[in-house]
C-alpha cells in the first residue's frame, strides 16, 4: 500500500512538475489515483515544484475538492444554492443528514457514503439537484434520494 | 431505411434519465427489428421537456417529451401510425413556441446535432468566423469586435473590444487567452449548455481572440462541478487539434494557438478573474488588487484576455456576420443577445436567448409559465447569489445592464431564479452572508469577517433581539462591505441582503 501511494505521488509529480501552474492538475491527478491527497505527499510535491510546504498545504486546504483523508465509497453532494433552495433543497439536506446520520462533510459509519455540500451543479432548471459520484440527478425529493441510496445499497450502482 | 432519432446526452437530460431512455430505445428497436440511427445531440435548452426525443421525418424533426422509459414502446408505435395522438407528442421541434420565438445567435446550433462532430459544426456555418479572421490583421479583428458593441457576458459587462485592444497594444513575450468557464452562480447554466451542445464554437472564439491580440496559448478554466462538459471539451479539443484548428499552424496559416483545459477545484471565488488567474498559476485562488489589469499583467504576469464562455462564443457570430449585424440586436448600450436562464421554482425552466430589452415578467410568465409549485411567485433573484431579490413591482424592468443598475440590481450572467410565496426572505438574506463566509478567499477583511458578522447579525434580527438596532448595524456592515471589499464577492453580497430587507421587511419582523 505504501509503495502504491509513493508510486502514485512520484508519477503525478513526474507528469506535472514541468507544467506551468501545474499544482492543481497534479493534485487532481493524485486524488483521482488515491482518493485523497496524503499529507505525507506535501514535502515531495513542494520540493519538486520549488514551492514551500506551507504553500502547497495552503493550496490543498483552500479548495473544497481536495481532501486529506479518503472519502466514503460514494460521495453524495447536495446542492445548497438558491435555485435548489427555491425547490426544497433545505428540506432535502435535512432529510439526507437524518437518513444517513451524518452532518455535511461526514461519512457514514459503514464507510459507504460521504455527504457534502455543493454550490450549484448547473442543473438549475430542474432543481433540486444532487451529485452522486460523477452522476448528476435532477428533481430529487426525499423519496427520490431514498431510491438512489437504496440502489447503491442494493449493489445496483449507478 | 433506418429511423433517425435524437436524444441528448446533456447534463440535465442525463439527470432526468436520458441514458435509461436510450437503453430502452435500443432494446425496443432490437426487439422490433427496427433499424434506428440514434444521435446523441446536445440539448436545445428546453430543459422542462428533457429528455426530449426527436425523430427526423421528411426533413422535419418531430419532438416527444419529457420522455420516460415506459413511454418508449408507445412512441415507437406512434411513429408507425398517428404520432399526433401520442400524449408526449409536441409537434415539430422548430414550432415549439418556447424555441420558435427566441432569436438565437449563440445558441443557434445547440441541440441540432452531435456536439463533437466537426462535420456537423462546419455544415452549420462553423469556422466561418475563423476563416474570416485568418484573412484579417489583428487590429481589424479587434475593430470588428469593438464595433459590435459586445460586452462581457460573465457579469461585469465590460466592453470586449476595449479589453482586446489593451492586450493587443501591450507588449509581451507570451500573451494568453483565458476562458472563464467557472460558471458558479446558482441559476446559471448557459455556459454549460454551450460547452456541452456546441463546444467548437467556444474553441473557435478562443482561436479568433488569439489571432486578434497575438496570443498563442489559451486555457479554459472549467469548474469541477461540470463532469460532462469536461468529457466533451476534452474530446473536442483533441479533435480540433487533429484537424489543425489548434497547434503550430492553424489550418496551415502559420498562426499558432494551443489550448489546454484546466479543472477548478470547487472554489466559487475562482470565477472572479484575478482569483482564477492565481488558480491557473497553481496557487490559492486569491483575488488580486487591480490595477494592474489582467489585460496588462495577467496570467504569469503577461497580457491576458479573460473572457466568459459566452463572450468568446459570441465573437464567432461577430466575425461571421460582422459587427454591424450583431449590433442591430439589443437596446441602449446592451447590444446583441442575452442568454436568459430560467431557474428555480419555475414551470418551464430552460434557456431563452433574446435581444436585450425584454422584461423580466415576459420571461418568467410567457416563457417560464409561472412557478413549478403552482403557488404565486414572490421574489426573483437575478444575476446569481450576488444579485438582488426583486419584488413584483420591479418585474417590468427591461433586461439590460443599465436598466438593472438603475434599480440597484444587476443582470450579471443572466440567471433568473424564481421563488414562490413560501420563501422566507430573512433566510435568503442569511444565506447570502453564509455563502460569502464559505466562499470568501479571505484576502480582505470586509468580506472575510464581514460575512461572518453578517450571519450573526441576521440571526439576532431573526431571533427578535433588538431588531431595530441590529438592522441598523446590518446596514452599517453592508456599507463597509460595499465600500471596502477588494472584489465583487464582498462588495455585492449586500445586494441580496439589502434588497430582501427593503422589499420584504415583513419577513424580518
Amino acid at each position: 500500500m505504501v509503495d502504491h501511494t509513493d508510486g502514485a505521488i512520484a508519477d503525478c509529480i513526474a507528469q506535472y512538475r514541468a507544467v506551468p501552474g501545474g499544482l492543481l492538475p497534479l493534485l487532481h491527478a493524485l486524488q483521482a489515483r488515491l482518493g485523497y491527497i496524503p499529507p505525507d505527499s506535501v514535502p515531495a510535491i513542494a520540493k519538486a515544484l520549488q514551492r514551500s510546504r506551507a504553500e502547497v498545504h495552503g493550496v490543498i486546504t483552500f479548495y473544497h475538492d481536495f481532501r486529506d483523508k479518503p472519502a466514503g465509497e460514494h460521495v453524495l453532494q447536495i446542492c445548497r444554492a438558491e435555485a435548489c433552495q427555491a425547490m426544497g433543497a433545505r428540506e432535502l439536506e435535512a432529510h439526507a443528514k437524518a437518513s444517513l446520520g451524518v452532518e455535511l462533510g461526514g461519512t457514514t459509519a459503514d464507510g459507504a457514503i460521504t455527504l457534502e455540500a455543493v454550490y450549484c451543479l448547473g442543473n438549475c432548471a430542474c432543481s433540486p439537484s444532487v451529485r452522486l459520484d460523477d452522476q448528476i440527478h435532477a428533481r430529487v425529493d426525499a423519496m427520490r434520494l431514498d431510491e438512489l441510496l437504496a440502489d447503491l445499497a442494493g449493489g445496483v450502482g449507478r | 431505411m433506418s429511423l433517425r432519432i435524437f436524444l441528448p446526452r446533456d447534463t440535465t437530460a442525463l439527470a432526468l434519465g436520458a441514458e435509461n431512455v436510450a437503453l430502452a430505445l435500443r432494446e425496443e428497436a432490437r426487439r422490433r427489428e427496427l433499424s434506428v440511427d440514434l444521435v446523441r445531440n446536445g440539448s436545445h435548452g428546453l430543459f422542462w421537456l428533457e429528455p426530449l426525443l426527436e425523430v427526423e421525418q421528411d426533413g422535419t424533426r418531430l419532438a416527444f417529451g419529457p420522455m420516460t422509459v415506459a413511454a418508449v414502446p408507445g412512441v415507437l408505435d406512434a411513429l408507425a401510425g398517428e404520432h399526433a395522438e401520442h400524449p408526449l407528442y409536441l409537434g415539430p421541434t422548430a414550432d415549439i413556441p418556447y424555441l420558435q420565438t427566441q432569436q438565437r445567435l449563440t445558441f443557434a446550433r445547440a441541440g441540432i446535432g452531435d456536439p463533437l462532430c466537426l462535420e456537423t459544426y462546419r455544415k452549420l456555418a462553423g469556422f466561418v468566423g475563423l476563416e474570416n479572421a485568418l484573412g484579417m490583421d489583428s487590429q481589424d479583428i479587434v475593430n470588428v469586435v469593438t464595433e459590435s458593441g459586445l460586452r462581457g457576458r460573465g457579469g461585469a459587462a465590460f466592453p470586449a473590444g476595449i479589453k482586446w485592444q489593451t492586450v493587443l497594444d501591450t507588449p509581451g513575450q507570451q500573451k494568453y487567452i483565458v476562458c472563464n468557464a467557472d460558471e458558479g452562480d446558482s441559476g446559471t447554466f448557459a455556459d454549460r449548455l454551450l460547452m456541452e451542445a456546441d463546444p467548437y464554437q467556444l474553441i473557435e472564439g478562443m482561436i479568433i481572440a488569439g489571432l486578434a491580440v497575438g496570443a498563442t496559448r489559451g486555457y479554459i478554466y472549467l469548474r469541477s462541478e461540470y463532469p460532462r462538459a469536461r468529457e466533451i471539451l476534452e474530446v473536442a479539443i483533441a479533435r480540433a487539434g487533429a484537424e489543425a484548428y489548434l497547434g503550430a499552424s492553424i489550418r496551415g496559416s502559420g498562426n499558432a494557438f494551443d489550448l489546454e483545459l484546466r479543472i477548478g477545484a470547487g472554489a466559487y471565488i475562482c470565477g472572479e478573474e484575478t482569483s482564477l488567474l492565481d488558480s491557473l498559476e497553481g496557487k490559492r485562488g486569491m483575488v488580486r488588487v487591480k490595477p494592474p489589469l489582467p489585460a496588462i499583467e495577467g496570467l504569469f504576469g503577461m497580457p491576458t484576455v479573460v473572457n466568459n464562455v459566452l463572450t468568446l462564443a459570441a465573437v464567432t457570430t461577430v466575425l461571421e456576420k460582422g459587427g454591424d449585424y450583431y449590433r442591430e440586436y439589443g437596446t441602449g448600450r446592451s447590444r446583441g443577445t442575452l442568454a436568459v436562464q430560467l431557474a428555480g421554482n419555475i414551470l418551464r425552466g430552460g434557456l431563452v436567448e433574446l435581444p436585450y430589452g425584454a422584461t423580466l415578467r415576459e420571461l418568467v410568465e410567457d416563457y417560464g409559465g409561472g412557478t413549478f409549485s403552482g403557488r404565486p411567485p414572490r421574489a426573483i433573484q437575478v444575476g446569481g447569489p450576488l444579485g438582488a431579490y426583486l419584488p413584483e413591482s420591479q418585474w417590468d424592468t427591461p433586461l439590460d445592464y443599465e436598466a438593472f443598475a438603475g434599480i440597484g440590481a444587476m443582470l450579471g450572467h443572466g440567471g433568473v431564479v424564481v421563488f414562490d410565496d413560501s420563501v422566507d426572505m430573512a433566510a435568503q438574506a442569511r444565506f447570502a452572508m453564509e455563502f460569502c463566509a464559505v466562499e470568501s478567499c479571505g484576502k480582505c477583511t470586509p468580506c472575510r469577517i464581514g460575512s461572518v458578522r453578517g450571519v450573526e447579525v441576521i440571526d439576532r434580527v431573526i431571533a427578535r433581539e433588538h431588531p431595530a438596532q441590529n438592522i441598523a448595524l446590518l446596514h452599517d456592515l453592508c456599507d463597509t462591505m460595499e465600500a471596502g471589499s477588494l472584489c465583487a464577492m464582498g462588495g455585492l453580497t449586500p445586494h441580496p441582503v439589502r434588497s430582501a430587507l427593503a422589499h420584504f421587511p415583513e419577513d424580518f419582523s
